[in-house]
């Protein structure tokens, strides 16, 4: 059984003492989340393992598997300390050199990262994608190994709990936060400290506090990423904000679909114990707190915090209505301290250098730094953490390394399913809670997918309002029957059966859903119907008025024409298709049945490229003869 | 709150009226006592709020800025000023009864309300599911009969009202029928939404 730790000093000790165990040793470490995991990782790993063996190095070199680094579109990611030399996209092949050359203290030039010129750049912080970051909640994940607390301890960790402890008031802590100007991470903004303020002197015992990680918006994972990849620094936030409000019980919610994250803080919480940082008497201070892992049922509408708090209960994951707020009347119906991961994470942060240093980062009203998920048509995805007002622009193209395949920009949504579009007229705009909701979305978790010239925007607004409509709990009716309606209406647009007046009709329920729904889910759903129909109106109508998709992606709006000057009649294509629409003599031009084509593109892909007779064109498949009416005269789409 | 907080008498302003309220009402609760209408379908004296239909939607001044709130669920507050048909209220109800005229338009709060605001049809695609899900028979069944033989399933657009399925629910259920009575849109449980239909003992 580990020795418990009593004060600041024994922290500081055991920090200094694990930092000289690792002086003159070389540590490579390797991503191990759960995306570097999917590259296998794992294979690489045991690789590693096998040549230190080999080369009889295991004194000199410590190997470490680490949380996500970050960049997880060039994964596998091994990073060599202390220098810091960085190779990406691993494969078991490479091994040998790069340990060769590690025991050697020599770099192996040619596996590390190759700018445009073909320069190669050796440190990670210098690499482009983490050059133009400002990481703080996530500096420490390519560091530590998330499943040893002793490596936490040693990066300096618990010791803003302890100073906390020793020599603040519950208040001081709370004024700390305030006057950090810390805004919820989980998307409301709402002031943390003034949260914590109205918990702590809410009447009722006990008090509780929650750790928010019901992460659900669709390719986010930065809350999973901190989670799994540092988990005490968590763990220490939801102490030391559980000291200021008084609370002796908290838990984290986090979700089922995330078992390496439920495995990492279960071992962390486990680990606390021991030396004495959770339980009874933390720290010898006479506090007591505790805490316990609830794993979500896998419910979008969970991370909503009334139906978080009735899912913990034990009751169906529903929202309830606010007021009455957690704050004071939370779970079991007792005053209830809830944050997302990312809040928790900064506490420690602010602790340690002051609410100062933390206004010095980011907006005058938006303090801090905030992590992105940036997915979808961009060269380089991954977790970006960038101080709030860095425009959208460097965060695509400069850390991103712009749109993937040479394609032009069209949106990006920002904010998960809850968000809007932001088109590219808007790119200048400095990211804080603020511009993003004056701009129609919002910063939700922090989901940012980007979107080329090829994403259709009426089809995207349906593929997220089916996603919403699955995941509404369904319990009020301007939700659920608004996004059921909303999707009728999708459906017949996006089949060039749109009617004039659909566009006032999304707008009608758009409005109702936004004032009279009961929670955040059904208020923010409309988000990207209004947003895609105030900037990209014109697609709409399109659909509506001439039947054409101008990303040429709703089937029944496209249609695959053979150009009979460049057909050879090789008969690829016939062979492609899978329901026999093409005929045509061979050596002669072939021709497809537009009735039976299915609008796969099958064909499109097998015609040779020397012939490329194969073309796809939008607006001549008219599904429904009828009059469509042109209300605006300035409008020239014609068939493309 | 204590019970002697509960009882606590404060006044808040609905319409202009001026209307004193127990401290634990919520604002559709004062506003009967005003003797002032807000029309409802989830709402029953005898069950907790649930805040489903929204159709009791009024508009509360808060700091001088204005809020749309359920009347059925939003806590009264000393000096609250309540406005149940101002311009916005109507602007959303309308709106609102629009979508339940597609849902179900027989229910004569709905008639009413249509009636009201000049909707003689609605734009939106009618459902042939009668259920509104305003969940008066599953609260009923739980809250008050303590039963629960009638519940939930399913989330989002695939929620529905169903009893525990195949004969387990002949445990639970007494065939009190109250279930059909409490419900706003009479035709519980008639194959609209409802999965089985009880069968009734001699």
């Amino acid at each position: 059984m580990p020795i418990k730790i009593n004060s600041l000093n024994d922290l500081k000790q055991k920090a200094n003492k694990f930092e000289k165990q690792l002086e003159s040793s070389t540590v490579i470490s390797i991503c191990s989340g759960t995306g570097c995991k999917a590259y296998s990782s794992d294979d690489v790993y045991s690789g590693l393992q096998r040549e230190i063996k080999k080369n009889k190095a295991e004194g000199k070199i410590i190997l470490k598997r680490t949380g996500c680094h970050g960049y997880c579109e060039r994964g596998p990611i091994v990073v060599i300390y202390p220098q810091g030399t960085c190779y990406l996209g691993v494969t078991e092949k490479d091994i040998p050199e790069i340990v060769g050359k590690t025991i050697k203290g020599e770099v192996a030039e040619s596996l590390v990262y190759k700018d445009e010129d073909g320069k190669p750049i050796f440190k990670e912080s210098d690499i482009p994608f983490y050059k133009f970051q400002k990481r703080v909640v996530l500096s420490n994940n390519s560091k530590i190994d998330p499943k040893s607390i002793d490596d936490y301890i040693r990066i300096g960790g618990y010791q803003s709990l302890a100073r906390v402890l020793e020599k603040m008031e519950p208040e001081d802590v709370i004024k700390t936060v305030k006057d950090a100007n810390l805004r919820g991470r989980g998307g409301g903004g709402f002031p943390a400290g003034t949260k914590w303020e109205i918990t702590r002197k809410a009447p009722g015992e006990p008090k509780y506090t929650i750790v928010n990680s019901d992460e659900g918006d669709p390719g986010a994972y930065m809350d999973r990423s901190i989670l799994e990849g540092n988990p005490h620094s968590v763990l220490e936030g939801l102490i030391i904000g559980a000291y200021a409000v008084g609370s002796g019980k908290g838990f984290v919610f986090v979700r089922h679909e995330y078992p390496q994250t439920v495995e990492n803080i279960r071992m962390a919480i486990k680990r606390a114990r021991e030396y004495g940082l959770l339980g009874k008497n933390i720290l010898d201070s006479g506090f007591d707190f505790d805490v316990e892992v609830h794993e979500g049922a896998g419910a979008f509408v969970s991370g909503e915090e009334t139906a978080l708090l009735r899912s913990i209960e034990g009751k169906v994951g529903e929202p309830t209505p606010k007021p009455p707020y957690p704050a004071t009347e939370g779970l079991y119906s007792k005053p209830t301290l809830i944050n997302n991961v990312e809040t928790w994470a900064n506490v420690p942060f602010i602790i340690k250098n002051g609410a100062e240093w933390f206004r010095t980062l980011g907006t005058k009203k938006s303090s801090g730094t905030k992590i992105f998920s940036l997915v979808g048509k961009v060269n380089n995805t991954g977790l970006v953490e960038v101080p709030m007002g860095v425009t959208l622009r460097d965060i695509i193209f400069k850390i991103g390394g712009g749109i993937k395949n040479g394609k032009k920009f069209k949106a990006v949504q920002t904010g998960g399913p809850s968000g809007g579009v932001i088109p590219g007229e808007l790119l200048d705009l400095p990211i804080d809670f603020d511009e993003l909701t004056k701009a129609g979305t919002m910063m939700g978790s922090g989901g940012m997918v980007v979107m080329d010239e090829s994403d259709c925007m009426v089809n995207v607004t349906h593929y997220f309002l089916k996603f919403l409509a699955d995941e509404s709990c369904g319990k009020c009716v301007p939700c659920r029957e608004g996004l059921r309606q909303m999707i009728y209406i999708y459906e017949r647009i996006m089949e060039g059966k749109g009617r004039e007046e659909d566009l006032k009709l999304l707008s009608d329920i758009s409005m109702l859903m936004k004032e009279a729904s009961l929670c955040a889910l059904g208020t923010t759903a409309p988000n990207i119907v209004v947003t895609t129909l105030k900037y990209f109106r014109e697609e709409y109508e399109a659909h509506i008025y001439y039947n054409i998709c101008p990303a040429k992606v709703c089937r029944p709006l496209i249609s695959y024409v053979i150009d009979k000057n460049k057909c050879a009649g090789c008969g690829s294509c016939v062979k492609a298709c899978p329901v026999d629409a093409i005929t045509g003599e061979n050596k002669k031009p072939h021709s497809i049945d537009d009735k039976s084509c299915i609008k796969c593109g099958s064909c499109m892909e097998a015609c040779p490229e020397k012939y490329s007779a194969i073309e796809k064109k939008t607006g001549i498949a008219v599904v429904e003869e009828k009059e469509k009416k042109e209300i605006r005269s300035g409008m020239n789409i014609k068939s493309q | 709150m204590t019970d002697k907080e509960r009882k606590e008498k404060i006044i808040i302003i609905i319409d202009k009226q001026k209307i004193e309220a127990d401290k634990s009402d919520t604002i559709l609760q004062a506003a009967e006592k005003g003797g002032i209408h807000i029309p409802t379908l989830c709402y029953h004296q005898k069950l907790k709020p649930y805040g489903a239909c929204r159709l009791c939607i009024v508009e509360i001044e808060k700091n001088s800025r204005p809020e749309i709130v359920a009347s059925c669920t939003h806590p009264v507050e000393d000096g609250l000023i309540v406005h149940t048909e101002s311009p916005s209220v109507e602007q959303i109800r309308k709106n609102l009864v629009e979508l339940y005229l597609a849902l179900f338009p027989f229910n004569p709060e709905i008639k009413k309300l249509a009636k009201k605001y000049q909707l003689s049809k609605t734009r939106y695609k009618k459902e042939n599911n009668y259920c509104i899900l305003c969940g008066l028979c599953v609260r009923h069944c739980r809250e008050v009969k303590e039963n629960n033989a009638v519940g939930f399933v399913g989330r989002g657009i695939n929620k529905k009202v169903t009893f525990i399925p195949d004969s387990a629910y002949f445990k639970y259920c007494e065939n009190c029928m109250e279930c059909m009575d409490i419900c706003p849109t009479g035709v519980f449980p008639s194959n609209y939404g409802m999965e089985r239909i009880p069968q009734i003992s001699d």
